[in-house]
């Protein structure tokens, strides 16, 4: 793994001619989209358009029909678990925030801490004082300060929010994958939101999905539309926005 | 988390703590009261008595098996009764073969069942349990290995929730009914019984029985340490986050499954000695300990002592049999409505058992003190 | 012999000659009346001689008589020579008079004098019973003598079979027929006889005949043949052949007709807990308590209308509906609609529950198994023929089954209750903001349930002891049948039922009854591990979490 991270790929994430279905109904349809090294990418699809299907997938929840999904070139994601593929280097921020509610914000912090997964190695675990500074970092940066000894499930929603993207810093993946970070959020946090995510991009690839326009235009990169299982547009926001195609989908009909 | 003294897994447990004294001071002094004081004297403990603490010790240390995995890490098992059995009947050939050419029969080799059923010879898996040592590894072994195999299975296809309690159960169903099969060579629906000395001691001397008593409540001090140092490292805290959000423990990167497998298996060990401990106290295993029955009651001690305490489960096991020994003694038509009772009751009303109740209730007095100290300390400025 | 054959014979010929004489003359009973006083003589000869006249009236007293007769059933009354059956009474004899039917009451032993009869006596009996059986004008009657004649061959028989043979019409009359001829002619010692008996004896499925055969084409212990010519053995080879292939399949129809009654039992304990597991997601450890008060219900309702077994069951099943249908409602309202949502505590409540269940069934009858009756059109069993024969009540439960699995799917597809049902258990909030009462749908779905375990019950008192621990019997089995089938699949219900009902009857005999549980246990452990939503699973991301 190591060796790998030297080498910078030419894609981080490579998804080619993925299709879901369920009884018929295809969830994907023939997606295919690359995501570049450093990239932060905005993904936006009206509700059914395949989002967290696509995140499923990747993510190894679900294994596709048919079709292609690399990550870093080379390591094909559908054979591996989900485990695997955190540990590879993979995070994932659900849509709904799933923290464990009954640890505390430092527990859960301490959780998601990047490092060797094994049972026994749990079992004798001792945090030294580098990853506790790590921890305390991370707390620092999603301004749960106040909060560390708080349980999970005492936090309010916007604050396990920002815990769950703690969490996935935590992990220090290569590939952040975000769904719908800003829902429940004051305008104040979104805005903070987007400049977190802004900041992580650069050093890791991130991947937004979002409805909330203001948000994607804090973000300022590229976007994505999808639309029943497959990628209808793509390219800046202005572009998408007055792409005919998207217009009809969103408005039309 | 401040402290990280190397002790701080224990010396946060108060409760667990006092807990673990009065047990010590039990084992301790009542052995004393049973074999020095005269029988005729009021202080005197009958050796009925220790029987019956004895074996409820060992229901408590198979309490403590089930909340590891049911409190912690949210796997109900229906079937750990079958563990419990399992550490029982190895336990249990041990002290047949012991009992040598003492039986009906005479026989230096053959347990008196296998006489008579005509058996030609011991069967291969009964060899060995004339040496306490292998006994003892088998009492681990034996349902750990059920255990390795039956979760390797379930955890591995993600079999979570109902689905898994009503195999599990299924589990000790089957077991039940092979046990209960004459050819199965562990004495069928008798089951082993009549059981002579263990490491040449009496099983009918008070001094025996006194040890046995002692070893049990031991075996739950140390069973409570070991359960208390797993739920306290991080390994605790990732079955809590599996207990709590299991998709999301998997996308951080731990292997569920392994985590669960660990903890399943040493809930098996854990019960498997409880067992094992409880049959020369009682002085027989049959297959009617697989029974589906069994294994849920254990589940009711735990969940009427407080579900996700240690503790608690120590207490429930002790004051739920004991409720069990008063009423099928005084009013035995009672004590199944007041055992289904139980179960209605602390599902809907107790959810955290009673310990969880002693706990809320210390929790609001501290806040009323808290808070009463602040308006004083208002008045005051 | 000679004397014998001559004395069938002329039995035969009144037979036909003065039965048609007499129909001509219906009204003229008196010819059965004087005949029969004619029996209180103390010659045989003249008793014989009365038999022969009496065997060859058209009157449908005859047959008992002459059976009774043979039995030594028939007396007379000292005091007016009346003759009578007797039955045995508490001290005395219990009579009936035989020209009327009318019970006469209980009578002391000296007051009445039996009918002696002597060996020769009664071989004419049986053979003119037989005779009387064999012309008989229903075909039924002929047929079960034609069966009575395979079982108890004697060479006095031939004369009458073969003259039944040349009149009988109905194919399968006369196949018997030929068959209990056969079974006669094999003793023969004429080589064509015995080929032209095995030969009839070809594709005849009965026990006898196959037994026959085998003993046929043995050795015996100094190696010569039982059947000294080679062509008959060589027949006798090829029918037997043909008899054991056809004995096979009915062993096999009779294997799965078993297994689809297991299946049966299985699908009635499991259907309601696919409702009430399958469809509300509710674990009801109680629902073997269910099927057990639906079985206490008919054993009460049997104590209520003694007179009246036969219906007994008919009323049951509607009764064991409410009764269990309305604990179920009562538990659902008080404990488990608190619940929703919490599994594991809803397993353990419901678990309780079955604890006070079965603790009050004990209470109130006892902890002994209660015995309920069954009616007479449920016992017996159906001979299809002689390799096969299918007890009406195994027959009953699959049908009842069929009918409670297809009248639920009816119920669920098709009235505006299942609409409802099926719209609150898919979108609760969206079924409750368009004016659902959900809670009431909650609790009228899980008293469905309940009911039908009621249901399941009343059939399964007519198979297993009805005791507390009927229910607890049950409980694991359905849970695993609605699991294997998929949960919220009543399909997939009766497929799982059926598959595992067979799997338990062919696993059987290779690995013994307990074995073949295990087995089937441990099959279904592992197949839900492999496939934790079962058969037909239904798949989609709604499943999912």
């Amino acid at each position: 793994m190591k060796l790998m991270t030297k080498h910078i790929p030419q894609h981080i994430l490579y998804v080619d001619g993925v299709t879901k279905s369920f009884d018929g109904f295809k969830a994907l349809n023939d997606l295919s989209f690359v995501v570049k090294p450093g990239e932060l990418r905005a993904i936006i699809g009206p509700n059914g358009a395949g989002k967290t299907t696509m995140m499923d997938v990747i993510t190894g929840k679900l294994k596709p029909d048919v079709g292609d999904v690399f990550f870093r070139d080379t390591v094909d994601l559908t054979k591996h678990d989900e485990a695997d593929i955190a540990n590879m280097g993979i995070g994932r921020k659900f849509q709904k925030p799933t923290v464990i509610e009954s640890l505390t914000v430092f527990e859960n912090l301490e959780l998601a801490l990047t490092g060797n997964r094994g049972v026994f190695k749990a079992l004798f675990h001792k945090l030294n004082a580098e990853q506790t500074a790590r921890i305390d970092e991370v707390i620092e940066l999603v301004g749960l300060a106040e909060k560390r000894s708080w349980l999970g499930g005492n936090l309010s929603h916007g604050q396990k929010q920002w815990l769950e993207i703690g969490m996935l810093l935590n992990q220090e993946p290569d590939l952040l994958l975000v769904d719908e970070p800003a829902a429940g959020m004051t305008d104040h946090e979104t805005e903070m939101t987007a400049k977190l995510l802004k900041g992580i991009a650069g050093e890791r690839s991130v991947v937004v999905v979002e409805h909330d326009m203001e948000f994607i235009k804090a973000l300022q990169c590229p976007v994505t539309v999808l639309h029943e299982g497959h990628v209808l547009a793509e390219g800046t926001l202005e572009q998408v926005q007055t792409n005919e195609q998207v217009i009809e989908v969103y408005l039309g009909r | 988390m401040t402290s990280q003294s190397r002790l701080a897994w224990l010396m946060n447990d108060v409760a667990g703590k006092r807990l673990l004294a009065v047990i010590l001071a039990v084992i301790i002094v009542l052995p004393m009261l049973n074999l020095l004081v005269p029988e005729d004297s009021f202080f005197h403990v009958s050796s009925y008595t220790i029987g019956l603490l004895g074996k409820y010790l060992c229901y408590a240390l198979l309490a403590l098996a089930v909340d590891l995995i049911w409190g912690y890490c949210g796997i109900l098992s229906l079937g750990h009764g079958a563990f419990f059995a399992l550490g029982g009947y190895a336990m249990g050939m041990y002290l047949m073969r012991q009992i040598g050419d003492r039986g009906v029969y005479g026989n230096p080799l053959l347990p008196d069942f296998m006489v008579f059923l005509n058996w030609p010879e011991l069967p291969w898996y009964w060899y060995g349990f004339d040496n306490i040592y292998f006994a003892m590894l088998m009492v681990a072994l034996a349902p750990a290995l059920l255990a390795f195999v039956f979760g390797w299975l379930a955890f591995r296809s993600r079999v979570t929730g109902v689905y898994l309690s009503i195999i599990t159960q299924a589990m000790t169903y089957a077991l039940m009914l092979a046990f209960f099969r004459n050819d199965m060579g562990f004495g069928g629906n008798n089951g082993l019984t009549d059981f002579k000395d263990i490491l040449g001691f009496s099983l009918q001397e008070d001094a025996t029985k006194v040890a046995l008593f002692v070893c049990s409540g031991v075996a739950v001090i140390l069973g409570y340490l070991l359960c208390r140092y797993v739920v306290s490292s991080k390994l605790g805290r990732v079955l809590v986050s599996i207990r709590d959000a299991e998709s999301r423990t998997r996308f951080i990167g731990y292997r569920v499954e392994h985590y669960k497998l660990f903890v399943f298996v040493l809930s098996a060990v854990l019960a498997g000695i409880a067992g094992a401990l409880y049959v020369p106290q009682v002085g027989i295993i049959n297959p009617g300990e697989f029974s589906p029955i069994n294994s849920i009651e254990i589940i009711i001690w735990v969940a009427v002592g407080g579900r996700g305490f240690l503790y608690g489960a120590i207490i429930g096991a002790i004051l739920v049999n004991y409720g069990k020994t008063f009423f099928t003694g005084a009013f035995p038509e009672i004590w199944l409505f007041m055992l289904g009772g139980l179960f209605v009751v602390s599902t809907l009303f107790l959810p955290q058992g009673v310990v969880g109740v002693v706990q809320q209730w210390k929790d609001k007095r501290a806040e009323q003190k808290a808070l009463a100290k602040g308006n004083a300390g208002e008045a005051m400025s | 012999m000679m004397k014998q054959y001559w004395g069938v014979l002329l039995v035969l010929l009144n037979i036909m000659c003065v039965a048609p004489v007499w129909a001509q003359n219906a009204d003229e009973s008196t010819g059965f009346e004087s005949l029969i006083g004619e029996l209180t003589t103390s010659s045989f000869k003249k008793k014989a001689k009365a038999v022969e006249a009496i065997a060859a009236l058209d009157d449908e007293r005859v047959l008992p008589v002459m059976e009774a007769m043979l039995a030594g059933d028939l007396y007379y009354q000292k005091s007016d020579e009346k003759i009578v059956f007797k039955a045995d009474g508490e001290s005395g004899y219990l009579i009936t008079d035989v020209l009327t039917g009318t019970e006469l009451g209980e009578v002391g032993k000296r007051e009445v004098k039996k009918i002696a009869t002597n060996n020769r006596l009664r071989k004419q009996l049986r053979t003119q019973i037989a005779g009387y059986k064999l012309l008989s004008k229903k075909p039924e009657i002929r047929l079960a003598a034609a069966d009575d004649l395979i079982k108890t061959p004697s060479p006095e028989f031939l004369q009458v079979l073969q003259t039944a043979i040349d009149r009988e019409k109905e194919p399968a009359v006369l196949k018997a027929l030929k068959v209990a001829r056969a079974v006669i002619l094999l003793d023969s010692d004429n080589e064509v006889d015995r080929l032209q008996a095995v030969k009839d004896m070809d594709g005849f499925a009965n026990k006898y005949t196959m037994a026959m055969l085998t003993q046929l084409v043995r050795q015996n212990e100094d190696g010569s043949y039982v059947e000294p010519s080679a062509l008959v053995r060589e027949e006798a080879n090829s029918v037997l052949n043909g008899l054991q292939a056809m004995a096979t399949w009915y062993k096999f129809v009779e294997d799965v007709f078993f297994g689809l009654s297991l299946g049966s039992v299985l699908l009635l304990a499991a259907v309601g807990l696919a409702i009430t597991f399958g469809v509300m997601g509710v674990i009801n450890m109680a629902h073997g308590e269910m099927i057990m008060l639906g079985a206490y219900t008919t054993y009460v309702i049997q104590l209520l209308m003694p007179n009246h077994i036969d219906a007994s069951l008919l009323v049951a099943v509607p009764a064991a509906f409410v009764v269990s249908g309305l604990m179920g409602i009562i538990i659902e309202r008080t404990v488990i609609r608190h619940l929703y949502g919490r599994p594991l505590e809803t397993l353990l409540a419901t678990f309780g529950i079955s604890l006070i269940l079965q603790q009050l069934v004990r209470s109130v009858f006892s902890p002994l198994n209660r015995s309920v009756i069954t009616p007479d059109w449920m016992s017996g069993s159906l001979e299809v023929n002689g390799f096969l024969s299918l007890t009406y009540n195994r027959l009953y439960i699959i049908v009842f089954a069929l009918m409670v699995l297809f009248g639920l799917m009816l119920l669920l597809k098709k009235s505006f209750f299942g609409l409802q049902m099926r719209a609150v258990t898919q979108n609760r909030t969206m079924a409750s903001s368009m004016g659902i009462r959900t809670g009431w749908v909650d609790a009228m779905t899980f008293g469905l349930g309940s009911g039908i375990a009621g249901i399941a019950g009343v059939a399964l008192s007519q198979l297993t002891n009805v005791g507390p621990n009927l229910g607890q019997s049950y409980i694991i089995d359905s849970f695993l049948v609605v699991v294997f089938g998929g949960v919220g699949n009543l399909w997939g219900t009766f497929v799982a039922a059926m598959s595992l009902g067979l799997a338990n009857k062919f696993v059987e005999p290779v690995a013994g009854a307990v074995l073949a549980k295990i087995l089937i246990l441990v099959f279904i452990i592992l197949f839900i591990q492999r496939r934790p939503r079962g058969l037909f699973a239904l798949k989609g991301r709604f499943v999912e979490g």
